[in-house]
């Protein structure tokens, strides 16, 4: 057999055959979600497909996350749909404060090795870093799999990261890996195609630190990105799924990972990265930790570690959304939280807080955003008369103590 | 015949509909707020029926339908671009928005464009230039001869792949 790419692996495995880069297939999908933006979309295009049952409840999870709670009437009627739609299907769904989806699924283990995973959402490949194949698609699509229990896909050329080096430097973290990645692959580097992780730091990352970088993905226009199995720990046994030594990558991207200072993405866009120290001095009036990106507890560690002791710069403001009630519950457990709240952070439900500009933090006009969000687009955050830089969360917490772009010590 | 409205590369979903405008089962409040904030002037300048057209990657970023739908519910007649987004071109596809890759066309603001969208072919009649655009794979050119996947399911109950 030709050798094969882990995107290739896992699909041949659920297709039954062996399939290849470029080749289309239909697999039966292991998981699939969907969120209070694209499910009410989604449910209505699978009752016109004359949907009536779920091809799998077991396998079917929504989250309202997007607009959670909700903030206006409009919005509650589509969080009604939702619950009862889950209550009629019998699948399941977290309700506000659960987190965001992406957090929720991995922290119920919902994703696992091998599986391939749909979400109606684009930063889905998140779950690459469980070592599993999964795509965000629309609402349509995700209907398509509600009421067949399966997708057809093309099978994706890979580009293959390789990082280097066995330890970071002190005040960098995988954020600032993934925006370096970003910043060579840029914004549609990687469309239509699964962006792979290899290499010795793999040793030494954590799951959170490898969804960080295929949460970033998104940000590259790529179907799906995959972390390779050395160096993953789980609460349970699995089977990992290693790419073949002589799989064909379309791109090899060597990355001295130990080399690299802290990245910052600069308005308005998620590729247009510098070291921050280009921009240590702009003011910032608004810091922001949280999302499917840096909404963990190593995150809010992190940043808990620059605050602690000390309070923001007067005339800024800091948000703080915890990934999932998992988090907020772990940070409160080691006094986090109470850290962050002490410094002057104000914290929002476990959701996408203002990452998407629908409530819960809308900028001014004018205002200058640090976040540790993923995407910086104009008027991503609700606002289009507003800047967005993206930085990890000790240089979003450096920041705000200042009240200018700062390194983290 | 359909007028182009030209955009820049990396046109994002947050541009063509931003999110907070996002959750709604009401296309024509979708339609009320399309490309609101890259180009204010849309609304009044677009006649439903005419074209976009734009450079790489059209409709990066979030995964939400409500892009290609907020198009559709204005009347746009057709996207062009040198590449789509994956998900916005699936999205734009499923949901029955015409899209055509074409890879080096050289379209311009204001230009007269006619187009079929069964052999992919479109005429810049102000410029009297002829493009052929990519071939879609088997599976997308019969949902998109359905008019979306909502029909293409309801008539096949399941995915045929060629
Ligand atoms: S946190 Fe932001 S990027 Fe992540 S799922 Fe929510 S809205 Fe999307």
């Amino acid at each position: 057999m030709k050798p094969q790419t882990i995107a290739e692996k896992i699909l041949s495995a659920h297709a039954g055959y062996p399939v290849y880069a470029g080749e289309l297939c239909i697999v039966p999908v292991d998981g699939a979600m969907a969120t209070d933006t694209t499910a009410p979309l989604a449910i209505k295009a699978f009752e016109e497909m004359g949907g009536k049952k779920l091809a799998a409840p077991d396998k079917f999870h929504l989250i309202i996350d997007h607009a959670a709670p909700a903030p206006n009437e409009r919005i509650a009627n589509l969080h009604q749909l939702m619950r009862n739609f889950a209550s009629k299907q019998h699948c399941a769904l977290y309700d506000i404060g659960s987190g965001i989806c992406h957090q929720v699924m991995v922290d119920h283990h919902t994703v696992k090795p091998g599986d391939i995973f749909m979400g109606a959402d684009s930063h889905t490949p998140t779950y690459g870093a469980l070592n599993a194949f999964a795509c965000g698609v629309g609402s349509t699509d995700l209907a398509a799999v509600m009421l067949t229990g399966k997708i057809w896909l093309k099978v994706p050329h890979s580009i293959q990261v390789i990082l280097h080096g066995h330890h970071l430097q002190p005040g960098v973290s995988a954020k600032d890996i993934a925006l370096e990645v970003v910043k060579q692959l840029t914004i549609s580097g990687a469309t239509y195609q699964s962006v792979e992780y290899h290499g010795e730091l793999l040793h030494h990352l954590t799951l959170s630190d490898r969804m960080v970088l295929c949460n970033m993905v998104a940000e590259m226009g790529a179907k799906t990105g995959i972390v390779s199995p050395e160096g993953l720990q789980l609460p349970y046994l699995f089977n990992p799924v290693f790419a073949d030594k002589e799989a064909a990558y379309t791109r090899v991207l060597e990355i001295d990972a130990a080399a690299l200072h802290p990245k910052i993405a600069i308005p308005h866009s998620p590729d247009n990265v510098h070291d921050v120290s280009a921009y240590v001095g702009t003011p910032i009036t608004y810091g922001f930790i949280g999302t499917c990106t840096n909404g963990r507890l190593s995150d809010l560690q992190a940043a808990a570690n620059v605050l602690r002791g000390r309070s923001l710069a007067p005339g800024v403001r800091l948000v703080i959304a915890p990934a999932s009630r998992q988090v907020l519950l772990d940070a409160l457990q080691d006094g986090t939280i109470q850290t962050l709240i002490a410094a002057g952070a104000a914290i929002i439900n476990s959701g996408c807080g203002p990452c998407v500009g629908t409530h819960d933090g809308v900028p001014g006009d004018g205002e200058v955003v640090i976040s540790a969000a993923n995407r910086n687009f104009q008027g991503r955050m609700g606002n289009p008369q507003s800047k967005i830089f993206l930085a990890s969360p000790a240089t979003v917490a450096a920041s705000v103590l200042t009240g200018c772009i700062s390194l983290p010590k | 015949m359909a007028k182009a409205h030209v955009y820049a590369d990396n046109i994002d979903t947050d541009r063509i509909i931003p999110g907070k405008y996002t959750k709604t089962l009401d296309l024509s409040s979708l339609a009320a707020h399309v490309m609101e904030d890259l180009d204010p002037s849309f609304s009044e300048r677009f006649v439903q029926g005419d074209v976009i057209v734009a450079g790489d990657n059209f409709g990066c970023g979030s995964s939400r339908e409500q892009a290609p739908l907020a198009l559709k519910a204005a009347g746009v007649s057709l996207v062009i671009a040198r590449f789509f987004a994956r998900i916005f071109f699936r999205n734009a596809i499923n949901i029955g928005l015409p899209v055509l890759e074409i890879p080096d066309h050289t379209i311009q603001s204001g230009d007269e464009i006619q187009f079929d969208l069964a052999t992919g072919i479109v005429i810049n009649v102000t410029r009297n230039e002829t493009y052929q655009a990519n071939q879609l794979p088997p599976v997308m050119l019969a949902i998109m001869q359905e008019g979306g996947l909502v029909a293409y399911l309801k008539k096949h109950k399941d995915f045929i792949l060629s």
